[in-house]
């Protein structure tokens, strides 16, 4: 009775899943699956809002992030300032949605960063029959066992000058943050691959694309890649969410972006001093990141169970 | 056990100097000269400066500063901090205590929350229970440490006051009351980095026990008449925990930075906060001290965590 446990509650038993015969195409078939999940579905609607929100937000709310204001220092929510003020009067909610940007595009690059590097690596890795494999293999258990966050700032405080005088300060921390983020989160995606291409590359299909004389490239990139997407798309999901809390970790030790980019991080790190007269201050844009968080981690939860392979749902 | 010991100690050896190896290579990489102060100083002439550049044996091969460094590191010998110029094996001994005591403590809390609620989850699937529980560990891992320690902040200290939200070495009190006060501080960062792991182990073990609940041997020890207690117990969590001690293992760097945070928040002078203030004060000595030191835990715990995956399953020590 091995198994009969269902991998997920939205899940139905396997023989429903085969007799249905319709024929649907692959994506129909995952977003009819992902459906199912309602947390999912729900959280794709919260992260598109605030999306929507970062994206065009700053043209319906046309506040100037940086327009001081003594007069109005540390408010609370009002009709002038929805999200309140800060010490130095300035518009949180503007601050919120130009920041949010940021950290919504240090998660997105930071992914593409990782997973690159992890599908090159685990592709190798899986593809080779020698010393490649263990070793590969050697080094991504190696930089499983750093120390992230620790390791971050090391490298941001020694190359943060270098950079900013490459790519000016905006760029140079971004640029960083994203490589060193991708850099050091790139293994879980790597050993997917890697059991993945173990598994497919004994099947008959690759076989046959083998004898046929496709090349080791062609085999990999063709073939085998297509069919181990499914997990490397849940674990990239996964990837943009732990991308936004590093930096956003980065941001609140104070050594992430500089204060003229208040990404969620950085205004939590500004608020934290206020915490007693300005609770709201450090709540909205907290309660952003988790919001982000949450539903991007949800979102996998979904994809997760739609893209399963073993269809039990 | 004591061949499959010694395999497991050769193991880490290369782990630890590919993470020294790296680390190295990372400040050899890096921009910036230790001496470039004294080059804008103009009472130091550039010929002393080279003398002292070449005292230092700044100008060797990269490999030979590689080894010096790591020998001089083997050795004890870890230089002395820029900021406070204290020796730097000292300044960390005076710190790790504290840090330890707080992740080891959290650590106890996490799985003291995470083995019973996934444990009853699992024997539970999709009750409400189940998915309650599901639902809180999610939201438990999708808030990070550095919120959930201000909402702490400012429901229990800014507001009910029941806790100090500020770490204090020196409790002018004794006896018990001194224990006291070290448990009231300890309290919120225990707390916090207890709850943002137990969010995550709940979900190991709901899956590894959900994995071994319906296999057959349980279901011999069900016929054989045991109590659904023992059989939880003593048949299904025994076998549920090996593959959560590994996964636990894995969370090891995740740990560790979240007690740096917790250490900033709430200002406990540990190992985290000791990087923190490095960093701030362009203190390079401790900093790599640090993150070595950082990495040789994450190291030992993953030791720590071989020799319990070789206890609790015999069949991989003999292999």
């Amino acid at each position: 009775m091995a198994g009969s446990t269902l991998a997920s509650p939205s899940a139905e038993p396997t023989v429903a899943a085969t007799a249905s015969k319709a024929a649907v195409s692959p994506g129909r078939e995952t977003w009819r699956r992902f459906k199912r999940h309602r947390l999912a579905v729900a959280s794709c609607f919260i992260l598109g809002f605030l999306v929507l929100g970062v994206v065009i937000g700053p043209w319906l709310w046309p506040v100037a992030i940086n327009e001081i204001d003594f007069s109005a220092q540390l408010q609370g929510p009002s009709w002038a300032h929805p999200f309140g003020t800060d010490d130095l009067g300035q518009d949180i909610l503007a601050r919120m949605m130009y920041g949010g940007r940021i950290s919504l595009a240090v998660g997105l690059a930071a992914m593409i960063v990782a997973t690159t590097v992890g599908v090159i690596i685990g592709a190798l890795a899986g593809m080779s029959r020698k010393i490649v494999d263990p070793f590969l293999m050697w080094v991504t258990d190696l930089f499983l066992s750093l120390p992230q966050l620790p390791l971050l700032l090391l490298v941001i405080y020694l190359f943060r000058e270098q950079l900013k005088a490459v790519f000016g300060v905006e760029g140079g921390v971004f640029v960083l943050i994203v490589v060193v983020i991708g850099g050091l989160r790139w293994m879980p995606v790597a050993r997917l691959v890697r059991a993945q291409f173990l598994s497919l590359r004994e099947k008959e299909f690759v076989e046959a694309a083998r004898a046929q004389g496709a090349t080791k490239l062609r085999q990999m990139v063709n073939h085998i890649l297509p069919n181990a997407l499914g997990p490397v798309i849940v674990a990239a999901t996964i990837e943009v969410s732990s991308a936004i809390i590093a930096e956003s970790t980065l941001s609140f030790l104070g050594l992430g972006f500089p204060p003229d980019i208040p990404t969620w991080g950085r205004l939590l790190f500004d608020a934290k001093d206020q915490l007693d007269t300005a609770p709201h201050w450090a709540l909205f844009p907290g309660a952003a990141i988790f919001l982000t968080v949450l539903s991007i981690n949800f979102i996998g939860d979904g994809l997760r169970d739609a893209l399963d392979p073993r269809r039990v749902i | 056990m004591a061949t499959y010991l010694i395999r497991r100690l050769l193991i880490a050896i290369p782990s630890l100097l590919g993470i020294s190896v790296i680390l190295f290579t990372i400040l050899a990489l890096a921009p910036g000269d230790p001496f470039s102060e004294m080059a804008t100083n103009p009472n130091v002439p550039p010929e002393v400066r080279e003398a002292i550049r070449a005292s230092f044996g700044l100008n060797d091969p990269i490999w030979v500063r590689y080894l010096r460094w790591l020998t001089a590191m083997a050795q004890g010998d870890w230089g002395f901090s820029f900021a406070s110029r204290i020796n730097v094996d000292q300044l960390i001994l005076q710190r790790l205590p504290t840090t330890l005591f707080v992740v080891g403590s959290s650590q106890i809390l996490a799985l003291c929350v995470a083995l019973p609620v996934g444990i009853y989850a699992a024997t539970r699937p999709y009750s409400v229970f189940d998915q309650i529980a599901n639902t809180l560990a999610f939201i438990g891992f999708s808030l990070p440490t550095f919120f959930t320690g201000l909402l702490f902040i400012l429901l229990f200290s800014v507001t009910l006051d029941w806790f100090p939200f500020v770490y204090r070495t020196d409790i002018a009190a004794t006896g018990w009351r001194w224990y006291w006060e070290m448990f009231r501080q300890a309290i919120m960062p225990i707390t916090v980095l207890g709850l943002f792991q137990a969010a995550s182990y709940t979900r190991y073990v709901r899956s590894s026990v959900l994995d071994v609940i319906r296999l057959d041997y349980v279901t011999t020890a069900r016929a054989k008449g045991l109590s659904e207690r023992k059989v939880t117990l003593r048949h299904i969590t025994r076998n549920a925990l090996i593959p959560v001690v590994t996964l636990v293992a894995l969370q090891m760097p995740a740990v560790f930075g979240g007690a740096l945070v917790t250490e900033q928040i709430f200002r406990v002078p540990g190992i985290g906060s000791l990087l923190i203030d490095a960093i701030l004060a362009n203190d390079t000595p401790v900093i790599m001290a640090v993150t070595f030191v950082f990495s040789c835990l994450v190291v030992l715990f993953n030791l720590i965590a071989d020799i319990l995956y070789g206890w609790l399953d015999p069949r991989i020590s003999f292999s």
